[in-house]
């Protein structure tokens, strides 16, 4: 608890640069590296636990469980759980990068000034929207596009618009004005200030738009399967139709797993495009 | 005529000869928002000379920050012309005029996620210079500002002092060297000590940059430390009074400038005159200490002066004698009386003088030089003539001006008089 404790007055230190002794580093009142990384970090680590966790339990029970032949088929990886798992995922993607390409411009357009009235309109009539349950929407896109999983993948992406639209309103619209006016004062154009100021600060509130979409759309998938979309949802429908609870615990296990797996990805993702600084 | 002579003068070009080259020119521009029927400036002509600050003073909401943010076009004018080094820029793109002006405001408003370094060579970076041209440049920025470039440079705006931040303002706003630096109360939301610092700090760079320079606030204390020209302006930012902090002190136009500069002007006005350009007394009955009794008390018997002041032998002042210690011979003259404790040199300010003067024994200050010998005597009655002086110059400056702008509106008769016969 020597010098580095001193925050105080580091424009007189600044006056004399040639007096940067060993003394008052330029770290002020910083933790330790390591509990910082821990406790910042705490959710990244904890995540991946739990999912190793559970992945251990679902083997475990898996293994000593009794199995019949059509558990062994239900639960075949080749035939059945990758290719499921493979459709989860891609349904999932699909939606949430559907998603981030219209609501995203979206929200940047209902931004300027030009468009800015029309930004409340269309946010109510999203929200509406959100009250429809996902599964009447499902059924819905389902009565006009048919069978297959490019319907889930629309449905979903209509769906999760919302959240998506709403926080890159929010995100552009809580960037400080004065941040912009320096900027545009200093001769940015209307679009540098936008791709180097405003998009970057919006950045934070984006993602965690975006992470919910993305969590929305891995537990929705699950139920792609009653529509002839495919997913890890197959497997539960399995379990409950053949009365199987190693069936059924394994496929709810495994739909649990991806989402946990996916947020806990998506949150790495946020946490690396954060910008700096803020 | 006379409150009116000041902005004409300015609009007509028949200011003084001391005046420098006009680096923009406002003409007849104004401003009234969308949706508002009064003008938040109306029809402005102002001149703004090359190298100086020029400091916009005025009421809150008269409409100063709507005038600076007029002339890089944050604003389109809705009416007149905007003059920048002799080119109407009134139509040019906005954003390439704005590379040329740096500006600073309130908020500071850095990037907060980008480092100094970034922050700094954000312009250079738009006109496209290259990355060693861009970090030395930064070096130089931050050195110029009092910033060890080693410590701050990869540091993020929120990891700043509010001091240190204002200075990466000021720093930023001169990232390509801009010819015109726009600043909007920058020093505004400081703590008076930092602010005066940064002040002081800003006047010295000033006076290696020498940068044409638009200052805005709204505190005529900072305005008359700041400004080489002052504009004070009253509603809709209107010229009330355009000179130098010396002349408005001495002579507000009228009553709006004499009640926005407040009470204690003509004590503020003594901090511009220096005690060495003004004439001090010089028939002061002074003795050295090797003086004989006798000769000292002719001297002291023959001025009217209750006081006189005892030199050593190498002319410092010593101390101050009155009849009673003269009557005393038990001692030398320089250990009788109270101690000269009010000296000044000769670059002092008549302010510091006035304080030095206050706290003598005598009522009266010595002036001394650098090797603190005797120059002469400065009292309260000097500086109530050095006043009465300045405040009559002002007065008779504005006089002339307002003659040659009667003699110049002739002329113009004239012209289209001799238009007419010739016709
Ligand atoms: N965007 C705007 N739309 C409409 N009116 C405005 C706008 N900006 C400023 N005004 C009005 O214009 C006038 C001048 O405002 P301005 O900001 O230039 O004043 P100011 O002299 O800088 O005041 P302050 O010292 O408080 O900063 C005010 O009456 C203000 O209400
Ligand atoms: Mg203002």
């Amino acid at each position: 608890m020597s010098a580095p404790t001193r925050t105080a007055d580091p424009p007189a230190a600044a006056g004399r640069p040639e007096s940067a002794a060993p003394g008052p580093a330029p770290t002020t009142t910083r933790r330790p590296p390591g509990v910082r990384l821990i406790k910042s970090n705490a959710g990244l680590i904890i995540s991946p636990a739990i999912i190793i966790t559970g992945a251990l339990l679902l083997l475990w029970n898996y293994n000593r469980s009794d199995r019949i032949f059509q558990d062994e088929r239900a639960l075949d990886w080749e035939r059945n759980l990758r290719p499921q798992l493979e459709q989860h995922l891609s349904i999932t993607l699909w939606s949430t990068l559907f998603t981030i390409l219209i609501a995203v411009p979206l929200g940047i357009m209902l931004t300027r000034p030009g468009y800015k009235r029309l930004g409340g309109p269309i946010l109510a009539v999203a929200t509406s929207g959100q009250a429809i349950p996902a599964f009447g929407l499902l059924i819905l896109a389902f009565a006009w596009l048919g069978r297959g999983p490019w319907t889930t993948i629309w449905a979903l992406t209509l769906f999760t618009i919302l959240p998506v639209l709403r926080n890159t309103i929010v995100g552009l619209e809580q960037v400080n004005q004065s941040v912009i006016e320096a900027g545009r004062g200093m001769g940015l154009t209307k679009s540098q200030a936008l791709r180097e100021i405003e998009l970057p600060l919006a950045v934070p509130v984006i993602l965690a738009g975006i992470r919910t979409a993305l969590v929305i759309n891995v537990g929705m998938a699950a139920l792609a399967y009653l529509i002839g979309g495919g997913g890890l949802g197959a497997t539960i429908g399995a379990g409950i139709q053949l009365r199987r609870d190693l069936v059924l615990i394994t496929g709810a296990g495994m739909t649990a797993l991806v989402a946990l797996s996916v947020d806990w990805i998506a949150a790495i993702i946020e946490k690396g495009l954060r910008p700096r600084g803020l | 005529m006379t409150d009116h002579s000041t902005a004409d003068a300015a609009s007509t070009g028949t200011t003084p000869a001391d005046a420098p080259k006009t680096m923009i020119r406002l003409e007849g521009v104004g401003k009234t928002y969308p949706g508002t029927t009064v003008p938040a400036v109306a029809e402005l002509d102002l001149e703004i000379p090359e190298g100086e600050i020029l400091v916009l003073v005025g009421p809150s909401g008269c409409g100063k920050s709507t005038t600076l943010r007029l002339i890089n076009r944050m604003i389109e004018p809705s009416s007149g012309r905007i003059i920048f080094d002799g080119e109407d820029v009134t139509k040019v793109d906005p954003d390439l005029l704005r590379r040329r002006i740096g500006y600073v405001i309130q908020q500071i408003g850095l990037f907060p996620h980008q480092t100094i370094a970034q922050n700094i060579g954000t312009v250079p970076r738009l006109q496209g210079w290259d990355k060693q041209k861009i970090n030395a440049r930064v070096n130089e920025l931050l050195e110029l500002t009092g910033l060890d470039p080693s410590i701050y440079r990869d540091r993020y705006p929120k990891e700043l002092s509010g001091g240190q931040a204002q200075r990466v303002g000021v720093a930023r706003a001169l990232g390509a060297d801009p010819e015109v630096l726009l600043m909007d109360e920058p020093f505004g939301a400081i703590d008076p000590i930092t602010r005066d610092r940064l002040q002081n700090e800003f006047l010295r760079l000033q006076s290696e940059l020498k940068k044409t320079i638009v200052f805005v606030t709204h505190d005529i204390d900072e305005a008359i430390k700041m400004g080489d020209r002052i504009a004070i302006l009253g509603d809709q930012s209107r010229i009330a009074q355009f000179d130098t902090p010396e002349r408005i002190l001495a002579y507000p136009v009228d009553e709006f400038v004499s009640d926005f500069i407040g009470s204690g002007s003509t004590l503020k006005g003594l901090n511009f005159e220096r005690v060495r350009d003004i004439e001090l007394v010089h028939d002061f009955p002074v003795v050295d200490v090797n003086t004989p009794r006798d000769e000292a008390q002719r001297r002291f018997d023959a001025s009217d002066e209750k006081w006189m002041l005892v030199l050593d032998d190498q002319q410092r002042p010593q101390c101050w004698i009155n009849g009673t210690h003269l009557a005393d011979t038990s001692k030398p003259l320089d250990q009788l009386g109270p101690r000269v404790r009010a000296k000044v040199p000769p670059n002092a300010t008549l302010h510091d003088a006035l304080e030095e003067l206050l706290m003598s024994n005598a009522g009266q200050a010595v002036v001394v030089d650098e090797k603190g010998r005797h120059l002469g005597i400065l009292d309260v009655e000097r500086l109530a003539d050095v006043l009465k002086r300045m405040r009559n110059e002002a007065k008779k400056h504005y006089d002339e001006l307002a003659a040659q702008q009667a003699a110049l509106d002739d002329v113009q008769n004239d012209d289209v008089h001799d238009a007419e016969v010739n016709a």
